[in-house]
Formats: structure tokens, sequence, C-alpha cells
């Protein structure tokens, strides 16, 4: 049987994933240059957040159906929250500081969130696991797809497009473009910066939210660690994409989700390259395609600006 | 002035991740009251295992199980004039702060015998510290056989570090215990192996390939899963294709248990089997639903079915320990109680007293020490390995594990 069109799925999905959380770091990085490590961990409080809502508010035995949407707001309150904290507290102080300090707070602040989380929320020191959906698998040809895949199916394209109508049409999002191009000359202009990168660090929480409901959902455990190698993941593919772009964030996750899947498929059939082709070497393999990229096209794929521009 | 606040600002979050973080690790640090009854020579036994992290459920148990074998050699006043202290410390299943750890516990005088560690990686990190000190270490959980029998074990066995011993069987009994089981009673055939690529996973793969092939059974694909993530989807795939009817998996539960999962969603109805590190209560809860009928060998016969366990279970209850002894609690009890064993021996002999060179002599009256323990008679061969070479096969049923086939293989 031809395996081809299940693994793109795999990677679709692995790279719709890493997608919906690399938007997060590459708004903010547009805005104010800040590698936000935390990220990932702001991923990881809304699994929480979202499972918080499940255990502990609804009734028990909620159908899925009432429950998700609810999940999904918790999810996006507690990452958001986390998020604005984390801007409020840890990195506007920072702001006129050489970049090195927001960097090296951000890993701190990482670190603080995965050990809160580990210290704090019931039965968090081991995998906890979250509510699944019921029904499915669907097969579509010889592909099959679970109930939790067709959740993040619906709500990646749909995140992305909100996300681009709301950049581009929105009063705030040209606000966004405006501090995004020159902070100083977007003041100027009347645009009230302190609120847009708020904005930023919120919008990027959202979709992390979505992000990890869909990744509860599919994977059906949530653990404090969960946000770390993801967060690694995504902000390579921020890279990917033109870090900076908020497109490039989803096209650069798919291309690494993909390239992932298929390396791990594939590479082993290649003659000679039998040993190189397991899962454990497809991180080599996706990285050698980042740094082709970025040799041939240094802002990523679809960056329209060197992105180190000071 | 307004630089200056944020600064103090900034400084108190670092610190309060800082605290954080410490917290983490340091959270059961010594956290073990085993009674210190009436003065004498305090003497401390050491525990390294995975407290925090995802393999945290197991290596809790072992902690616990080391702590009950103190207190009741305390109570019962096994050796006169000793008191025996717990200390624990956290290697996040980590080689290199395994290696610290050994540091720590080589520094301390106190400190005549260290139970641990659960992962082989770590304990090879390990040995050479203890050994250089001439500290005894009990593994309750090491399976890899190089530890004891050296890397050539194979062909020839050498024994590397004279102050290495465990209670728990090594792979090279449990892999080919594995596949006889598979082969034979569960008349599977072609066989897909994964592994983690580390030293516990990979040893274990290698072993059960290597007995499953001898069976004749047929090796259909091979592949490495990268512990640090979740997604095996694009493996799950492949098993698929492969037309597998079996997976053997080289590893720990917390990937043993997505990838069952994720195989069985893919549509490849087949059973995973593994080792003692997927054989936990976490497994079964990662797994799902899909994971009845998958297998796992464990070292000893089930615990709870020994008649020499019962006191063991019993009074691990009475001391109502938050979390489950796990799958080595007994092995960690008779490791704790083979050291206070020999540390006995080693008191009787010097009038009562310990002697200057303590650790050293311990090392020596370890070779000897026989008792009867939790899991059985507890003694160890020429090499530092257990003579008890008892393995379980278990299965998952109605959400637990069931054992289903005790006995040892004879190559």
């Amino acid at each position: 049987m031809n395996e081809l069109p299940q693994q793109l799925v795999n990677g679709l999905l692995l790279g719709s994933m890493y997608g919906l959380i690399a938007i997060g770091y590459t708004m903010v990085y547009g805005i104010v240059q800040l590698i936000n490590f935390a990220h990932g961990e702001i991923f990881m409080t809304g699994a929480f957040g979202a499972l918080t809502v499940y255990l502990y508010i609804l009734p028990d035995g909620t159908s899925m159906l009432i429950a998700l949407p609810l999940m999904l707001i918790g999810a996006m309150v507690v990452s958001v929250a986390v998020a604005v904290g984390a801007e409020r507290f840890a990195y506007r102080p920072l702001r006129g500081a050489p970049r090195l300090a927001p960097l090296i707070t951000a890993i701190g602040l990482s670190l603080a969130l995965q050990q809160a989380v580990w210290a704090w929320y019931p039965e968090a020191k081991s995998a906890r696991t979250f509510p699944q959906i019921d029904g499915g698998p669907f097969h579509i040809g010889s592909v099959t797809l679970q109930t939790g895949d067709v959740f993040l199916f619906v709500a990646a394209p749909l995140s992305m497009a909100f996300l681009g109508f709301f950049v581009m049409r929105t009063r705030i999002g040209r606000g966004m473009q405006a501090t995004a191009q020159d902070r100083d000359t977007a003041k100027l202009m009347g645009v009230n910066t302190d609120r847009i990168i708020v904005v930023a660090f919120a919008l990027g929480a959202v979709f992390a939210a979505v992000g990890a409901v869909a990744n509860g959902l599919k994977y059906g455990q949530i653990d404090f660690k969960m946000g770390f190698i993801l967060g690694l993941k995504a902000f390579t593919a921020a890279v990917l994409g033109g870090i900076g772009n908020i497109y490039g964030a989803m096209i650069g996750g798919i291309t690494l989700g993909v390239a992932e899947t298929l390396a791990t498929a594939y590479i082993a059939d290649i003659p000679g390259l039998d040993q190189f082709g397991s899962q454990s070497w497809s991180d080599v393999w996706a990285f050698i395609l980042l740094i082709l990229v970025l040799l041939f096209r240094p802002q990523g794929l679809l960056g329209e600006r060197v992105a180190d521009r000071a | 002035m307004r630089q200056r606040s944020l600064i103090a600002i900034t400084a108190a979050l670092a610190a309060g991740a800082l605290t954080l973080t410490a917290c983490g690790s340091r959270d059961d640090d010594g956290g073990s009251d085993s009674g210190s009854g009436g003065g004498g020579t305090t003497v401390v036994i050491g525990v390294d295992a995975p407290l925090t992290g995802d393999l945290s459920a197991l290596g809790l148990g072992i902690k616990n199980s080391v702590d009950l074998a103190a207190k009741i050699a305390n109570k019962e006043k096994t050796v006169d004039g000793v008191t025996f202290k717990v200390e624990s410390l956290d290697d996040q299943g980590q080689p290199s702060v395994g290696q610290q750890n050994a540091t720590k516990f080589v520094a301390n005088d106190d400190v005549l015998g260290v139970v641990g560690p659960l992962n082989s990686s770590v304990g090879e990190s390990m040995q050479k510290v203890f050994d250089s000190a001439k500290l005894v270490e009990v593994s309750p959980a090491n399976t890899n056989p190089a530890l004891s029998q050296g890397v050539d074990w194979q062909t020839k066995k050498v024994r590397p570090y004279k102050s290495y011993f465990r209670t728990a069987t090594t792979d090279a009994i449990q892999g080919p215990f594995a596949a006889e089981y598979v082969y034979k009673d569960s008349k599977k055939r072609k066989a897909f192996i994964i592994d983690d690529k580390k030293t516990y996973g990979a040893g274990l793969a290698a072993t059960f390939t290597e007995a499953f092939k001898k069976l004749g059974g047929q090796v259909v694909g091979t592949e490495h899963i990268n512990p640090d993530t979740k997604d095996f989807n694009a493996v799950a795939t492949k098993v698929k294709n492969s037309g597998a009817d079996v997976v053997y998996y080289g590893g720990e539960y917390p990937q043993a248990g997505p990838l069952s999962k994720q195989i069985k969603a893919a549509g490849a109805k087949i059973p995973l089997v593994g080792g003692d590190g997927i054989y936990s209560a976490d497994f079964i809860k990662l797994a799902g639903a899909g994971g009845t009928g998958d297998l796992a060998t464990s070292v000893g016969a089930p615990v709870e079915e020994l008649p020499s366990a019962k006191e063991f279970v019993a009074n691990y209850k009475t001391e109502g320990y938050k979390e489950a002894y796990e799958a080595y609690g007994g092995y960690s009890y008779d490791s704790a109680w083979a050291i206070i064993e020999a540390v006995k021996k080693v008191v009787e002999d010097n009038d009562g007293k310990l002697p200057d060179d303590a650790r050293s002599k311990v090392v020596d009256a370890m070779q000897n020490v026989s008792f009867d323990g939790v899991t059985g008679k507890v003694s160890f061969d020429e090499f530092g390995d257990a003579t008890n070479k008892q393995l379980t096969v278990y299965a998952v049923e109605n959400g637990t594990w069931g054992s289903v086939k005790s006995g040892t293989y004879n190559g």
C-alpha cells in the first residue's frame, strides 16, 4: 500500500501544530525584536488551562461538543494571562536594555513556568491525560484521520484566516504593522505602541492556546515539559518561514513538519543511508533543510526584509 | 530611578525563577525521617533516582521503598548501635546529573552505600565515581548487561567495577525471555523493532532481536525514535505498512504509551511488547484503551504474589507513602537491605563499631551477602549480578497489568 498520502497528512498535522505556535514567536519578534523563549511554556499553560476547565469547572460527563469551546476559552484565558503578565513584568522593564537581557529573562521565565506547573498543578509530575473527542477514525482513501486531527485541520486554517484579517483590516492590526516597521515613528503618528506590543503577545498566546488544545486532543496527554521541544521547533519554523512574517510562520511550520515526517519515512529507503533514516535522525534532516534555506534565502522562505535590521 | 526599579524587579524575578527551579529538585531532598533512634553511629544510605520528570513515578517508588527498609532496620535494631538515614538525590534520568550526585554521595563520609539509579545510562556514568571511592552501589533497576559484565559481555565477560551490584535481572536474559514468549506463546512471527537509542532501550532491543531471529522469527523493520517528542505518527504509519504482527519497543513508558496509542490509531491492531521500562501504571494511562493486550516483561516474580513480599506490601501501606512502590519497589527494598546486611557484617566483625575503612569493607561484605528478601533469595554472583534470575510477562487487561507467565530464560 502506498503510504505517501498518510505520511504527508502526518507531516501536515505536525506542521500545523508548529505553525500555530510559531505565529507567537514571529509576531513578537516582528514588533519588539525579542525571541520569546517562554512562548513554548505559554503554550503549555494553555493546555493545562483547558484541562482545568474540563476537570474542575465543568460537571463530570459534559459532552465534548459543549466542553470543547469552553476548554478553548479556558486555554486562551490562561495563555493570554501568562503572556501579558510576562510582557508586563518580565519584558517591558527591560525594553531599553541590551538584547541579551530580555533573551536570558525569557529562558529563565520558561524554566520558572515549567517548574511552577510541575510543583503546583495537581498530579502534573507525570503526564496527565487529556479528554478525547469520541468517534472516528475516519478513512479517506488510504488516509486515516483521528477526531483530534480533524480539529487541528479545521482550527489551523481558520486561525490563519482570522489573523490575516485582523492584521490587514483592523485599526490595531495596522498599528501593529506600523510598529513593526518603525516603532518610534509609529509612536509619533499617535500609535500607542505599548498597547500594540501587549496585543502582539496576547494574539500569539491565543494561537498557542488553540495549538495547545489541538495538541491535547491529538496526543491525549499533556505534561509540564511539552512546550520546550515544541517551542524550539516552532521557533525553527518561524525562522524557516521568515521571522516577522505571520504567513511565513505557517508555511515554515508545515515545511518543517512535512520534512521531518518524510525524512523518517523515506530516508532509510535510499541505498547507503539506511542508518540515517530513523526518527531520531529526522531532526538532523530538518535542520539541514533549514541551513540550506538560510544559505540561499537568509530572510527565510517568505521573509521580506533581513531579519536583523539593527 | 525608573531604570533602577526595573532592575530590582528583574532581579526579583530571576531570583524567583532560580528558587523555583531549586524547589523542583530539592523538594524531597533528604526529606526522610527514618526515625533517629537513640544515638550511636549514623549510616547514610543514598538513593539516586529520577524524582522529578516523566520517570518520577518509578523513581519515587524506589525512594520510598529504601526509606521503608531504613525505618524497619532502625525499628528492629538490625544493626546494634547504628542508625540508618536515607538521603535521596534526584538524577532526572540524566547521566550528567547522576554523576554529580555520585560525587556528592562520595563526599559525604556517612554514606556507606547507594541504592540506584533507575536508568542504565545513568548507572554507566556513576560507576567509576563510586568505584574509585570504594563506595558500594546497588541498583534495583539497571538491566544493561555491560554494566556488570563489561562491554564485550557477549563474548568475554569481565567485571569492570567491583563496587557495582544489582538486584535486577539483566537484559541478556530479559530480551530473550520476551522473544521466547512472543514467538512460542503469542505465536508472532513478524516483529517491528523500535528503540530510543539509550543504553537501556537499545541494549534490550538488540538482545530481543537476536533471540527472536534465532527462534525463526522475522524482523520486518527497525526504527529509532527521538525520546524528546511525542509525535510518532510517521513511525506508526511505517509499522502499519510493514505488515508486522508485533512491535517490540526498547525504552520507557513516557514514549511507549503514546507510541502504542499512535500505532493502534494508525490502524495496526498489534500488541506492543516492552521490557521493565514500560511496566508502569502510567503506561496504561498513556496508551489509552488501545493498550489492552500490550505486553511487558519485568524482573522477578510479581511482588504481590510472593509470600515473602506480603510483609513489605503491608508495611508500605502502613507507612502511608503517597506514591505506589511501582515496578522496582521490592528490588529497591532488597537493595537497601543488602547494604544494611553488609554494614551489619562489617560492624560485627569489628567489635560492634564501624571501622575506618568501612566503605571498602562494605564492598567486600556485599559480595557474600545472602538473605531472604522481598523478591526471594538475595545474593550476588561473581559479576555483582543478582543470582535470582526470575522474570515475568505481564499483559494489559481491564486497565491494569496482569501477570501472565513467570520463569527464567536458560538460553
